[in-house]
């Protein structure tokens, strides 16, 4: 791999040993990748702070103990605490006060404490074009697909290298090449569906399934699939794969037409989804008691324009099972500033900031399925929590809330 | 034996765990056993500690290489990693877990169709049979990238 000089001086100290040990780690990587050389990266998104075990925590002390400092604007993702309920916690207290020194060292860092797996929802997120190191699935596919920034999907460990070191090996995702898409979606929907935000969720979960470590191009969708609708597509695509961009044709920056979205190139025979394949990644995606529970919401992080949703859902009504809703602290604040939170609320809804109800001991023990309208908590929530889970759309989830039963009226194939 | 790529390098051996779906580390494995846990994966059950772990690629969170690394802090992460493509994010949970506790873990990429049966060795870009099993593994399929 061909390293500039500063980059030579990196791995030999003269950064610091933080510095050094992160450009050992990303030289390494960038040797398995194949990769020519390092380019510099604008900002960068660490998963890294969601505390796993000591493994995670041993790394991040020895990089705060090495002087290291992140070389641009780094936003950190979820944690396993919500620092501003810290009463919603019920897991043990050795875990919660290592993972309270966990998200320290990441403050220590330089990293701005935004504790958001949404960093695109964020007033200051990268520009078209813009390359970044971002961990994070779902941020990762929505960052290249919907934003047209260029990531790679970064695991934990090597997220911090790139923010430390301001650089990342020029591979895959960074290239122009590497953007292409390498495989073909048909979606064939009536306008009932295309207008039903579980279907983007359903889409994603198929695509994820199908698309091994290729990009999707998905044609069919319209300018309906808004932003919140691609951030479930592509939240749910990267839990049952490894999806880390899609282009949706005439939706998508980068997909203007279909040419533009594979460079010219023919690309295989078409997956095609009809109602019937949204039906069975439905069925896939639940496994459904017929008794309600609870509901979450949220996965990920709501945007201000889902929280505005949800409150003219639940304005004047109340819940009679316990309601969360995942969402951002800086969502949060412009929520409080517009008065839906008092809304919400009032419903019945306990919010949660800065974590995330499928990752950390918050919801409880509960009696019947957990309703979301989320694949991708509909995807890990079994094997993590433990629960049963119905997966409906967030009208459905509000509608089931008030009755007290599963109530299933949106979901296709009805 | 087999022509691999090398991604981390090192030597390792063990029973071969063939996933017949590719598996997110986090969320699908449980870090304080090592066994398999995602809902509906085929090798649901199985536990990849001391395993030679080949899957085709890697899927879903970016935290899988923080539950590589822990696992191999614990010493029940897999004694080597065979993948079909790829994938950087377990790349860096082995060279982490190398880097901070001394354990080996090497991950090679290769196409080729492996055998389940017998314990199998990762030593540089070979990967080898060495001792063949009486009884075929559980999971007896073959998984071809």
């Amino acid at each position: 791999m061909d390293l500039t000089a500063d980059d030579r001086a990196a791995l030999t100290g003269d950064h610091g040993e933080a510095a050094r040990f992160c450009m050992e780690l990303m030289v390494a990587v960038g040797r398995a990748d194949d990769a020519p050389r390092l380019i510099d990266i604008e900002s960068a998104h660490i998963d890294g702070c969601l505390y796993h075990g000591r493994a995670g925590l041993d790394f991040a002390e020895r990089l705060v103990a090495g002087g290291g400092e992140v070389a641009v604007a780094t936003t950190l993702n979820v944690s396993s605490l919500d620092l501003l309920h810290p009463d919603l916690y019920r897991g043990d207290l050795e875990t919660a006060t290592l993972a309270r020194r966990l998200m320290e060292a990441y403050l220590e860092l330089g990293c701005r404490s935004t504790w958001t797996c949404a960093p695109y929802q964020l007033e200051d997120r990268p520009r078209f074009g813009a390359q970044i190191a971002w961990g994070e699935s779902n941020a990762i596919v929505f960052a290249n697909s919907v934003l047209g920034a260029r990531t790679n999907r970064y695991g934990d460990f090597m997220d911090i290298c790139c923010a430390i070191t301001g650089r990342a090996p020029l591979t895959g995702l960074h290239t122009d090449h590497g953007r292409f898409g390498t495989m073909m979606v048909e979606i064939r929907l009536p306008d009932r569906l295309l207008d039903l935000d579980l279907t983007y969720a359903l889409v994603g979960h198929i695509i994820g399934r199908m698309a091994g470590v290729g990009v999707p191009v998905i044609a069919g969708l319209d300018r309906r699939a808004d932003e919140d609708r691609l951030k479930a597509l592509g939240a749910a695509a990267a839990s049952s794969g490894s999806v880390a961009m899609f282009h949706a044709v005439g939706v998508t920056p980068e997909a203007p037409t279909l040419d533009t979205a594979t460079g010219g190139a023919e690309i295989g025979p078409s997956l095609v989804l009809d109602g019937a394949a949204l039906a069975s990644a439905r069925h896939e995606l639940s496994s459904e008691t017929g008794t309600l529970g609870g509901v979450s919401v949220g996965t990920p992080h709501m945007s201000i324009s889902e929280l505005a949703i949800l409150a003219a859902l639940t304005a004047g009504r109340r819940a009679v099972v316990p309601f969360f809703a995942n969402t951002g602290r800086d969502t949060l604040a412009l929520a409080d500033s517009l008065g839906l939170t008092r809304t919400l609320e009032e419903f019945g809804v306990t919010v949660v900031t800065d974590t995330c109800t499928y990752i950390t001991p918050i919801i409880g023990r509960i009696e019947g399925d957990l309703m979301t309208n989320s694949a991708k908590l509909a995807y890990y929530a079994p094997a993590n929590l433990g629960v049963t889970v119905c997966l409906a759309s967030l009208a459905d989830c509000v509608e089931s809330a008030v009755a007290g039963r599963p109530v299933t009226s949106e979901s296709p194939g009805w | 034996m087999v022509m691999t790529r090398v991604l981390v390098p090192g030597s390792g051996h063990g029973p071969l765990l063939i996933l017949d779906e590719p598996l997110s580390l986090w969320g699908g494995v449980d870090v304080t056993t090592g066994q398999i846990i995602e809902k509906g994966h085929p090798q649901h059950g199985e536990v990849v500690g001391g395993r030679i772990l080949a899957l085709p690629h890697g899927r879903g969170s970016s935290s899988s290489s923080s539950v590589l690394a822990e696992l191999l802090r614990l010493g029940i992460g897999p004694s080597g990693i065979v993948l079909g493509a790829p994938d950087s994010i377990l790349v860096i949970g082995a060279l982490v877990a190398g880097a901070l506790y001394g354990a080996i873990c090497p991950v090679v990429v290769t196409d080729a169709i492996l055998d389940p049966m017998g314990i199998w060795e990762i030593e540089g870009d070979r990967l080898q049979p060495v001792a063949v099993l009486e009884k075929p593994a559980e999971n007896a399929d073959t998984w071809e990238s």
